[in-house]
C-alpha cells in the first residue's frame, strides 16, 4: 500500500480562462484535486477537456493568453506556484517537477546526443559540468533499461527507436529526482507492446523512488495499468473522482460510465457495433447553460439542462458531479429519515 | 558525425566542390600574397607600360609598367578581408538580434524588427557610400558599411528560423528541464538554424566582394597603395581606349569569385537540406 498521507501536490479551485474576441474561453473551470506522495494519479478525458492545460498550469508552461482567477491555487509542498516568480519556478522545473511528452520523436533535440541531453538538467539545477553529469547520466540509463549505457551515450536520437527515445525523456525527466513527474499521454505515440514496456518502466521507477505520477491519457488501459486514483475531465471540469477499482467497477457519472462501455472488449457478450456516446464535445465557446455534459447525457432532465450540479461526495474518496446523484443522495436520506 | 554527412554530399555537387576549392584556394593566396607575388606589385617600370601577357609578366602591366598578376593577388587580399568581416559582422551582430526578438516576440521584436526595416528601407549601396564618407574612405571602413547592410538580412533570417524552431517540443523539453531563455537560445535554437544561416554568410560573401569591388571603384573602398580589384577597374576604365586588355584579369578575378560563392552556396543548401536526400 503506498502512503497518501501528505499530498505533494494540491490544485485548489483553478480556474483559467482565454479572452478571445468571441468571449471567455474556460480551458479549465474550477476543478481541485491533490497528488498524495508517492501516488498515481491518472487524468483521463477527450481532447479538449483541459487535461494538458491544467498540467502545463502546474509547470507554469501556459501560453501567456491563458489567465488564472484569482481564487485559483497551486500548491506544490505549501508554496502557490501561481504566485511565483519566474526565477523561482525555474529551479522547480527539471529539479522538483518534471514532465514527460506524448511525442518523444521531437522531444529530443536532433543535434545532440543523447547523453547531453539527459544531462541538461542536472547540468542546469547543479552546475556541474557534462563530465561530473555523465556518471548521473548512466545510472539513469541503466535505470529505464537501456542496454549497454556507455556506448549509447553519445548516439543521436534519430539512431534510437521510439521506445528507446521515450525512455530517454523518462531518464531526463527523473535526473534532478523530482517528486512529482507529470506524464501527458506518454505512450500514444508507441506501439502497444513498447507501450507495455514504458509503463513498467515507470511502475519499476516509482515503486523505487517513490515518486508521485500525474498521468494524462484517454486511454482506460493505461488508466487501469498505472493508476491508484482516477480524475475525470469533461470540458475543463472534473466530473468524477475515485480509486481506480471502484470507478472501474462501479462509474457513477453518465460520461465514465460512456467511456467504459464504448472501450472494445476481447471476450463476453459482442455487440456488432462499438459502443459510443452520442453527439461531440461542445463548443467552448457555446457551452451548455447546466450540465455541460446535458447535451449528450440520456439520462438529462429538465434540471441538468437549467442548472450544473456540484462535484459531491459520493463515498469514500469518491467524488461526482451528476444531478442524478444528488437525488438519489436525497432519497437515500430521506428513506433513512 | 552530421558534418560529414555533410562534406560528402557537398563532394556530390561537382560545381560546389570545385568553388569549395577555389575559394580555399583564394584565402590561401590572399594569406600569403605578399610572399607569393613575383614582382612588388606598386613597383613601377616606366619602360615596361602596358604590356601584354608574356613569361615573366603573366598578365602584362599597366599604365605605370606594374605587374598585373601580382597586383591581381594583392587585390584578393582586400576581396577575401571584405568578404569575411562583411559576413562577421551580421554574424556576431544579426544573428543573435534575430534569435533574441524570434524567441522572445512582443515588444523586443517590434523593436528590432523597426530598426531592421529602416536599414533595408535604404539602397544598399547609397547606405554603403553614407557610412563610408561619415567614418573616413579606407577599406576598413568600407567592409564595416558593407557588414552593416548584410546586418538586416540576417537578422530577418535568424528571426523567421527561431519562429519554426522555438514552437518544436524540444525546445519546450528544455524548458520543463528549468532552462531560461539564454540556455536555450545558445544550446537548442542557434545549433538548429544555423544551416540556413551559413547558406546566407555564403552568399553575402560573395556580394560583399562585389561590393568591396564597387565600393573600391567608385574610389569610397581600398586606397592606394593598397591593392584591389575594384580601384584596378577603377584605372582600366580610365584606359579603356588604350588598352582594354588591363580590365580582363580584375574583372575576371571578381567574376569568378562571385561565381564561386554562389556556387559554393547553393552547393551547401542542397547540402544542409534534409529533404534532398541522396543514396
Amino acid at each position: 500500500m503506498r502512503g497518501h498521507n501528505e499530498p505533494v501536490l494540491e490544485v485548489k479551485n483553478l480556474c483559467s480562462y482565454i479572452p478571445t474576441s468571441r468571449g471567455v474561453i474556460r480551458p479549465v473551470n474550477n476543478i481541485s484535486f491533490s497528488i498524495g506522495a508517492g501516488e498515481i494519479v491518472a487524468l483521463v478525458g477527450e481532447s479538449g477537456s483541459g487535461k494538458s492545460v491544467t498540467a502545463l498550469s502546474v509547470m507554469g508552461l501556459n501560453s501567456p493568453s491563458i489567465k488564472y482567477e484569482k481564487e485559483s491555487i497551486i500548491s506544490f509542498k505549501g508554496a502557490n506556484l501561481l504566485k511565483m516568480k519566474k526565477r523561482q519556478m525555474k529551479k522547480i522545473r527539471g529539479n522538483e517537477i518534471s514532465m514527460i511528452f506524448q511525442d518523444p520523436m521531437s522531444s529530443l533535440n536532433p543535434l545532440h546526443p543523447i547523453g547531453k541531453q539527459i544531462a541538461e538538467p542536472i547540468q542546469l539545477h547543479q552546475g556541474v559540468s557534462y563530465k561530473k553529469a555523465k556518471k548521473i547520466v548512466l545510472q539513469l540509463l541503466e535505470k529505464v533499461g537501456i542496454p549497454d549505457p556507455e556506448n549509447r551515450l553519445n548516439d543521436y536520437p534519430h539512431q534510437l527507436s521510439g521506445g528507446m527515445r521515450q525512455r530517454i525523456m523518462i531518464a531526463m525527466a527523473l535526473a534532478c529526482n523530482p517528486s512529482l513527474l507529470i506524464a501527458d499521454e506518454p505512450t500514444t505515440a508507441l506501439d502497444v507492446t513498447i507501450q507495455a514496456q514504458i509503463l513498467n518502466v515507470m511502475k519499476e521507477l516509482q515503486k523505487d523512488t517513490d515518486i508521485s505520477i500525474l498521468i494524462i491519457t484517454h486511454d482506460l488501459g493505461v488508466v487501469a495499468e498505472m493508476a491508484d486514483r482516477v480524475l475525470v475531465m469533461y470540458c475543463g471540469e472534473i466530473v468524477e473522482e475515485g480509486d481506480v477499482y471502484s470507478l472501474f467497477q462501479n462509474p457513477q457519472h453518465p460520461y465514465t460510465k460512456g467511456l467504459l462501455a464504448s472501450v472494445p472488449k476481447l471476450r463476453g457478450a459482442s455487440e456488432k457495433h462499438l459502443h459510443t456516446i452520442p453527439g461531440t464535445v461542445p463548443n467552448p465557446l457555446e457551452l451548455p447553460k447546466g450540465c455541460n455534459f446535458s447535451s449528450r447525457c440520456s439520462f438529462a432532465t429538465d434540471k441538468c439542462l437549467s442548472d450544473a450540479p456540484d462535484l459531491i461526495e459520493t463515498g469514500k474518496d469518491r467524488r461526482a458531479a451528476c444531478w442524478q446523484i444528488v437525488d438519489s443522495q436525497k432519497e437515500e436520506v430521506t428513506v433513512h429519515a | 558525425m552530421q558534418f560529414r554527412l555533410m562534406l560528402q554530399r557537398l563532394f556530390h555537387e561537382k560545381l560546389a566542390f570545385v568553388s569549395m576549392i577555389y575559394l580555399l584556394l583564394l584565402v590561401f593566396l590572399s594569406l600569403f600574397a605578399s610572399w607569393i607575388v613575383p614582382f612588388d606589385p606598386n613597383e613601377q617600370d616606366l619602360s615596361k607600360v602596358m604590356l601584354p601577357p608574356d613569361g615573366t609578366n603573366w598578365f602584362g602591366t599597366d599604365e605605370l609598367g606594374r605587374d598585373v598578376f601580382s597586383r591581381v593577388l594583392m587585390g584578393a587580399q582586400a576581396a577575401i578581408q571584405a568578404g569575411l568581416v562583411a559576413i562577421l559582422i551580421p554574424l556576431v551582430i544579426g544573428v543573435p538580434l534575430g534569435i533574441i526578438s524570434g524567441y522572445l516576440g512582443g515588444i523586443v521584436d517590434d523593436i528590432f524588427m523597426r530598426i531592421v526595416d529602416a536599414i533595408l528601407s535604404f539602397p544598399a549601396i547609397l547606405l554603403a557610400l553614407g557610412i563610408t564618407g561619415a567614418l573616413g574612405v579606407s577599406l576598413w571602413n568600407a567592409m564595416i558599411a558593407i557588414g552593416i547592410i548584410f546586418t538586416p538580412q540576417f537578422a530577418r533570417l535568424a528571426r523567421g528560423q527561431t519562429l519554426q524552431v522555438r514552437r518544436e517540443p524540444y525546445v519546450e523539453a528544455a524548458k520543463i528541464s528549468g532552462a531560461g531563455p539564454l540556455w536555450i537560445m545558445m544550446k537548442h535554437i542557434l545549433p538548429n538554424i544555423l544551416s540556413p544561416i551559413i547558406v546566407q554568410a555564403s552568399f553575402s560573401f560573395s556580394l560583399a566582394i562585389l561590393v568591396e569591388a564597387s565600393l573600391s571603384f567608385l574610389g569610397m573602398g581600398a586606397q592606394s597603395p593598397q591593392v584591389s580589384w575594384g580601384g584596378m577597374l577603377q584605372q582600366a576604365y580610365s584606359m579603356i581606349f588604350v588598352n582594354p586588355l588591363m580590365m580582363l584579369f580584375p574583372g575576371i578575378a571578381i567574376l569568378i569569385s562571385v561565381l564561386a560563392g554562389n556556387f559554393f552556396g547553393d552547393g551547401l543548401r542542397v547540402a544542409f537540406d534534409p529533404k534532398m536526400k541522396r543514396t
